[in-house]
């Protein structure tokens, strides 16, 4: 496997059971590697982007808003403003002479025309060059209109996505704590890090609504920003996924003494092991009895439709590519779960412990890496013989091209996967790529 | 959710809403796959260059391959010399492309790395191996658009390579534009059933529209090679298709080998075919074979049986200008009345250009460059059309104002087709015609009531 992985990049593959685990991970890619990675203005736009009552207005020239215009689906249940492509499309006078004055018009009429409940302004790698002061003019539209103006500080050189997560996360905890926390109940709960692709923020929402839990606010995912401002008013706050909004719940914490927690709701085991755990921290018993009645019969249900799937699908490998580690996690215990093995697995951003948590659940064999490349995962896929490739957009056409099928558990998804409902999905969505006819045409595959 | 868009219409100014075009780096990595072995390079952060494989791998399902400088906030105070050398480094050591296209980013361009030197001492250092190239264009992103981009690269191509060689001189240089590898694919077969000698660049059929091997290859069997680059400097004229995309790198290869151009609207519809075709015999002397003449006959044929139901139906079209040019010309044939026409791409001659072309027949045209669909969403309000012809973006409009609606141009994200059928050419005219038709004749069924319903159109 050493033939295609570059020197520089040794540190970052590992193939279990070879000498001992050691990965080296959160480095800035290696210019010149074909990487698929994106940067902190990404990251930050993807998670605020589906709080869809708010004005997300790009400072910059007209790329960073068209590739992110309307990209990822992340569903609302009213208001769709998030799915608008806002910019002040920066020309060549404005990068000379700065785009100060344009931005405060352009946030202006903007905030008339469409009477968001707030705004996030993203500065992108040029305005950082220029030195536009983004929050200065947010403070003066704030002060003119009444409207929250927040500064999100997402240069896109200034580090890798997971940076954009947290640049999101300290503009978002300006929109906490101006709400009326009153009437909240003692079992409330806020659900961070869920993007509400496919609905799936719906179908987790219920399970609390049985559960008795009340839910404040979802971020970001169908977020309102009244809710959000009335978070600190919630008991607990559930984190899910492998950080995009960790931070945040770091910082209520530290703010408002909010404990959190960190869940995934994909898989049988994680979604069940989430809730119990929600159950299990506020000590109520009507709660806890509400969630073992919700489970079992979830479980009642899933079970038997899994069967079938896994019959034909035992013994079959997965490779998993995605953007954070933690979703890793839930799907090599869903593959499990399938009697498929999982062969390769990483991610774009994970940390330290994100790879020792996946070196632990991992058979031997298995290949973890850090930041790979196309050629790379090729290389991996053809290898290690994968019959299905987890990952992202970027991703899907290198399984379709070796024959493989694919399943995305990005943000392209249009089936929801978390929840119990979401495990039934998944199997059959991976056995309809697995068992796919049109593997039948493709040529034999080379030695 | 387009429900917010009012009727009144008003000047802006600082604000762009839903924006028509997008960043030059794009269409520079765009016109970079159409070279044989080469992989594109973006000197800038890692997001621009993952949003580009994103959109165009959405656009053409296809592995789309480029490499980043991965700018860090170092590069953007020190300047990104350091991490070209190291990119090229890496990019010859492992991927071992025969050459790198590097483009800029609006990060790198306002830095102010200066990109000849930075290659000419890698060069000189060895970090650039013997027999590989490096060549490179100025792309910021807050000049023209994708398709300025597109264009800037294809001068670079010229730039670098071209040479009056004396190699040969009955062979034609087409530039094709930005166009989908299956119309850069017709525009070979069409020149060559001339049996006209021709170097097509870029060309990015068979990069893009590469069949399932059940391998991945980085570097799939299509693209210009260089030796044909090379040689585009002796060839006795060029044609170049679509004045935005392709005139540039026409009036370069005039300038630095004294070949002669013309520039001719892109062969979509069937004026501007027969344009092309016409330029074909007069810089040749070769008369289209009867399979030609044939194919056109059958797109007349094809017009004639369904002019009824074009006949005054207005039409909104929005896209890159070059296309939109020549559609709005091929309604017009079709006696449509093109009433709103948007193009994200600045540029005063393509507002000037579609009033000539809908002169007499629609009065009032609204036309802008440097438009946006929110504007074109207000125009259509104002005054409704039967059909609206854009790239995939144009479905919210679509949707909220409840128009047929034929997807055509860049990008188009969420059907398949426009890859490996021409919208070029007679057959692209065709398919053309066939698309407008379904789409007006589904709406006719879909909304006559059952006493009108009928099952001959």
């Amino acid at each position: 496997m050493n033939g295609v992985v570059l020197k520089e990049r040794t540190g970052q593959v590992y193939e279990k059971g070879a000498g001992p685990f050691k990965l080296q991970c959160n480095l800035d890619s290696l210019p010149g590697a074909v990487s698929q990675r994106a940067c902190v203005f990404c990251g930050s736009r993807v998670v605020l982007y589906p709080i869809t009552d708010a004005l997300h207005l790009i400072h910059g020239p007209i790329g960073c808003a068209v590739y992110t215009w309307d990209i990822r689906g992340a569903l609302s249940s009213d208001r769709e403003l998030h799915r608008f492509s806002f910019s002040t499309d920066l020309r060549e006078k404005d990068v000379i002479f700065g785009g100060e004055k344009k931005l405060e018009a352009a946030l202006l009429e903007l905030i008339e025309r469409y009477n968001p409940e707030a705004a996030f302004v993203y500065s992108t790698c040029i305005v950082g060059i220029i030195g536009d002061d983004i929050g200065a003019v947010c403070k003066r539209v704030s002060k003119k209109t009444g409207i929250k103006c927040i500064p999100v500080q997402s240069e896109g050189f200034k580090g890798n996505k997971r940076a954009g997560y947290e640049a999101a996360c300290r503009a978002l905890i300006n929109l906490i704590g101006d709400g009326d926390i009153e009437g909240i109940s003692p079992f409330s709960v806020n659900i961070l890090g869920d993007f509400n692709l496919a609905g799936e923020i719906w179908i987790i929402k219920d399970y609390y609504r049985r559960m008795g839990i009340e839910v404040v606010s979802t971020i970001t995912g169908d977020g309102r920003v009244k809710d959000i401002s009335r978070a600190h008013g919630a008991k607990l706050n559930v984190v899910q996924c492998s950080g995009a909004t960790l931070a945040l719940a770091k910082m209520m914490k530290e703010k408002y003494g909010i404990p959190y927690i960190r869940v995934s709701y994909f898989g049988v085991d994680d979604m069940a092991d989430a809730l119990y755990r929600v159950a299990d921290f506020f000590k109520d018993r009507q709660i806890m009895e509400n969630t073992k009645a919700l489970i079992n019969d979830e479980l009642n249900k899933l079970y038997p439709a899994l069967k079938e799937f896994r019959r034909e699908l035992a013994g079959k490998r997965a490779a998993i590519y995605v953007g954070g580690a933690f979703k890793a996690f839930s799907l090599i215990k869903a593959f499990r779960l399938l009697g498929m093995k999982v062969v390769l697995v990483g991610s774009q951003t994970g940390t330290k412990e994100d790879y020792e948590e996946l070196e632990a659940i991992t058979d031997p064999g298995t290949i973890i890496v850090d930041d790979s490349n196309p050629l790379e995962l090729s290389e991996f896929l053809k290898e290690k013989k994968v019959d299905i490739f987890v990952g992202g957009v970027k991703e899907r056409p290198i399984a379709y091209k070796l024959g493989i099928g694919f399943c995305d558990h990005n943000h392209e998804r249009k089936e929801a996967l978390e929840g119990f409902i979401g495990m039934y999905n998944f199997a059959k969505e991976v056995y309809s790529t697995v068992m796919s006819p049109v593997w039948r045409f493709v040529p034999r595959k080379e030695g | 959710m387009l429900n917010m868009t009012p009727k009144e219409i008003f000047e802006r100014k600082a604000l762009r809403i839903n924006p028509a075009k997008t960043c030059q780096p794009i269409g520079a990595l765009y016109a970079s796959l159409g070279i044989h072995n080469c992989l594109p390079h973006s000197h800038g952060s890692q997001g621009c260059c993952a949003y580009h494989r994103s959109h165009l791998t959405r656009h053409y399902k296809e592995p789309i391959m480029a490499s980043t400088s991965s700018f860090t906030e170092g590069s953007s105070v020190f300047g990104g010399g350091a991490n070209l050398r190291q990119a090229l480094k890496t990019i010859f050591q492992v991927y071992d492309p025969e050459i790198v296209a590097v483009h800029t980013t609006c990060l790198s361009e306002t830095i102010g790395d200066d990109l000849p030197s930075l290659i000419k001492k890698a060069r000189e250092d060895g970090i650039i191996p013997e027999g590989k190239f490096v060549i490179h264009t100025n792309t910021p992103s807050y000049v023209g658009s994708h398709v300025t981009g597109f264009s800037n690269m294809t001068a670079a191509m010229v730039k670098y390579f071209a040479k009056k060689n004396g190699a040969s001189k009955d062979t034609i240089n087409v530039v094709p534009g930005y166009v989908e590898p299956s119309d850069m694919r017709e525009i070979k077969r069409l020149v060559g059933q001339m049996g006209i000698k021709y170097i097509l660049f870029p060309d990015t059929s068979d990069v893009l529209d590469s069949p399932q091997r059940a391998r991945f290859s980085m570097y799939p069997k299509g693209g210009v090679k260089i030796e044909d680059l090379k040689d585009t400097g002796s060839s006795k004229i060029t044609l170049s298709l679509g004045k935005f995309a392709s005139e540039g790198a026409a009036t370069l290869l005039d300038q630095m080998c004294e070949v002669p151009y013309k520039v001719l609207d892109l062969p979509i519809g069937i004026a501007a075919t027969d344009r092309f075709i016409e330029a074909l015999i007069e810089v040749t002397g070769k008369e289209p074979p009867e399979s030609i003449t044939d194919e056109r006959g059958r797109v007349v044929d094809i017009m004639t049986d369904m002019l009824q139901y074009f006949h005054g139906k207005k039409v909104a079209v929005f896209g890159d200008p070059d296309q939109v040019i020549s559609m709005t010309e091929f309604l017009v044939h079709l006696g449509m009345k093109p009433v709103h026409i948007v193009t994200g791409t600045p540029g005063k001659y393509f507002e000037r250009r579609i009033k000539e072309i809908v002169k007499g027949v629609v009065d009032n045209p609204n036309v802008k460059a440097f438009g946006d669909l929110f504007l074109l969403h207000q125009w259509i309000k104002n005054e409704p059309v039967d059909l609206l012809i854009g790239n995939t973006y144009g479905k919210y409009i679509a949707r909220a104002e409840d128009i047929p609606f034929v997807r055509f141009g860049f990008p188009i994200l969420d059907r398949i087709g426009h890859s490996y059928f021409p919208t070029v050419g007679y057959r692209g005219a065709m398919r053309l015609l066939e698309k407008m038709l379904d789409a007006l004749l589904d709406r006719q069924d879909r909304d006559a009531p059952d006493s009108k319903f009928e099952l001959v159109m």
